[in-house]
């Protein structure tokens, strides 16, 4: 796993200077779901950057498209296009929008309304039986994104028709757009929900490589199922300021704090 | 409309692998000729028109050509962001088909009443949008959609419409039909309300007023250049519709003529005057009491100043 935290890091580093250049928003939850892309990209999903529309490769979803600054970040570091193009993330004329693209090579769909990825996922997934291929398609949803029908809809769909190429992992940072999870619109208990919807359902920490290894490595979780691992994470892990801190959803860092912030993960 | 629309996509589907047909747990006594024959390709995914639109998506994307089904707003208004997002971001090969169109089921009250569709489906980047007239264009644009690739909408009306052409019309992928001739006054008019055009053609040749009819199924792409040189050709434009008349096929038409230079036709819009029937009316009633029915049609062309001295 000793390359898995280095990629984490290096996707974190660029995540930080892209938002900070663009003076972009959602750091931190790009730094929540840093540990998941850099073991998912190293160690589970297949792909192959060179060809990106390879028919067999697993499709990654990133339903929660606000983070799509480490959606990018993560497809430069495995070589899917050179670092250089991430400077012109936000910047005039560029595909790289603050919300995932499709047009940038590896960006599977765009997203950035919250509620679409899990459908999607579950057309992919049908497909995928259909034409008898073996690729998986994962998904990542945020937790606030829970609250959305549409998402209900889509977790009810897939155990029902057996979808058990469908991986649904949920960055559960506890902090939404506007407050904690449990104040706004309480998930709890949330594994038991998506038991009560015939998932398989594994809970683990989301920035321990091991777990998450573990986790995505044994799929499905329950036969014939689509499986959901709740990942327990931190809103702004890794730099010490933006931890658990409803603010970095939305600012960006001053240079004094970009270069707080880049020691801290040069560090780490 | 329905069943000409099911048995087309069942022929179609005969040929092509790629056709798939999901439903949101509507279509009973229609679809079942679809699901017998292709169960693999076929999907009832429940009561959940944003989830369709999903999985059709995905569907699409992984290299099929999708039909979604449902009735009067449910598979445009309820799930319009997984239409604009999903389908019309990605240009994607998904066809919106919705039963009901205007006021066929007017007697279920306005939630049923599809009316505000056009208006809203039109403006959304690369989304066709097909308004069948009668069974015959039904069946004609099912196998036009069927050549083609990208997303649609195809509005029809309920089961057990009449033909009103002849005979099988010359449709043509963003083509107007022209179905009587005339000379004084055009009336365009998209869906089943053709039927009144008709009538009002009639009328009118009885009081030596010459009125061409043109059904016009393709509300985009809009047949821009044939309605351009009529433009030249006729003293007054009249546009037919079941739809809210802002935004619609008549505003579309309003549009192309304020943007002409030189002589322009009178226009005169009828669709439905942003209005909510907050009672119970049959489909013909709805239609007389909006003013979208043929006499109410010939009074409107009649009582323009041209012809006041007929």
């Amino acid at each position: 796993m000793k390359h898995t935290k280095q990629h984490a890091r290096n996707i974190r580093i660029k995540v930080l200077e892209m938002i900070h250049q663009a003076r972009a928003s959602h750091i931190g939850g790009c730094f929540s779901i840093a540990d998941i892309l850099a073991v998912l990209y190293t160690e589970i999903l297949k792909f192959n950057p060179k060809k990106p529309e390879w028919p067999d490769r697993d499709r990654l979803i990133l339903s929660k498209g606000h983070a799509a600054a480490a959606l990018y970040a993560t497809l430069s570091e495995f070589d899917f296009f050179s670092a250089k193009k991430l400077e012109t993330f936000c910047k005039k004329n560029s595909a790289l929008t603050g919300h995932c693209n499709y047009k940038v090579p590896g960006v599977e769909v765009s997203t950035g309304s919250l509620g679409h990825g899990l459908s999607l996922a579950c057309g992919m997934a049908l497909a995928a039986k259909a034409q008898r291929r073996k690729y998986r398609v994962f998904v990542i949803l945020s937790d606030g994104e829970m609250d959305e029908g549409s998402t209900m809809e889509a977790a009810l769909f897939a155990p029902h028709h057996k979808l058990d190429n469908l991986v649904t992992i949920i960055d559960y940072n506890k902090i939404q757009s506007f407050g904690l999870v449990k104040t706004v619109l309480n998930l709890e208990p949330l594994a038991d929900k998506w038991r009560a919807f015939n998932w398989g359902v594994q809970s683990i920490n989301g920035h321990n490589h091991a777990e998450i290894f573990s986790a995505l490595s044994t799929l499905p979780l329950k036969k014939d199922r689509p499986s959901v691992v709740i990942a327990n994470t931190i809103k702004g892990k890794g730099v010490s300021y933006m931890e658990n801190s409803l603010a970095w959803h939305y600012r960006s860092p001053d240079d004094p704090l970009f270069q707080q912030a880049l020691k801290e993960l040069e560090q780490s | 409309m329905r069943n000409t629309f099911v048995d087309q996509l069942c022929k179609e589907a005969k040929k092509n692998k790629k056709i798939w047909l999901l439903t949101a747990d509507l279509g009973f006594s229609a679809l079942e000729p679809f699901m017998r024959a292709f169960p693999g390709r076929y999907i009832n995914v429940g009561v959940a028109e944003q989830n369709m639109i999903g999985i059709a998506a995905g569907l699409s994307l992984s290299g099929y050509k999708v039909f979604v089904y449902s009735i009067a707003n449910f598979p445009t208004l309820r799930c319009l962001e997984q239409i604009r997002n999903d389908i019309c971001y990605h240009k994607l090969d998904v066809t919106v088909v919705s039963v009901g169109a205007g006021f066929s089921y007017g007697t279920q009250g306005y939630t049923h009443h599809g009316l505000e569709d056009v208006a809203v489906m039109r403006c959304l980047p690369h989304m066709n949008l097909i308004v069948p007239a009668d069974p015959l264009e039904t069946r004609a644009a099912v196998s036009l959609l069927c050549t083609h690739n990208g997303p649609a909408y195809l509005r029809l009306g309920k089961a057990g419409e009449k033909n009103l052409h002849t005979k099988k019309p010359p449709m043509k992928w963003g083509k107007a039909i022209k179905v009587t001739t005339g000379r004084d006054v055009l009336i365009l008019a998209s869906g089943s309300l053709l039927g009144e055009a008709q009538k009002a053609h009639d009328l009118a040749k009885d009081q030596g007023i010459s009125v061409a009819v043109w059904s016009l199924p393709f509300i985009k792409p809009l047949d821009k250049k044939t309605i351009t040189l009529a433009m030249k050709t006729f003293k007054l434009i009249v546009t037919l519709e079941e739809s809210q008349i802002d935004g619609a096929m008549g505003s579309a038409i309003a549009e192309l003529i304020a943007e002409q230079r030189g002589t322009k036709p009178l226009l005169r819009r009828m669709g439905v005057p942003n209005t909510i029937l907050y009672n119970a009316y049959e489909q013909n009633d709805a239609r007389k009491k909006c003013g979208l029915d043929a006499r109410s049609l010939f009074i409107k062309i009649r009582g323009h100043p041209f012809f006041s001295q007929i």
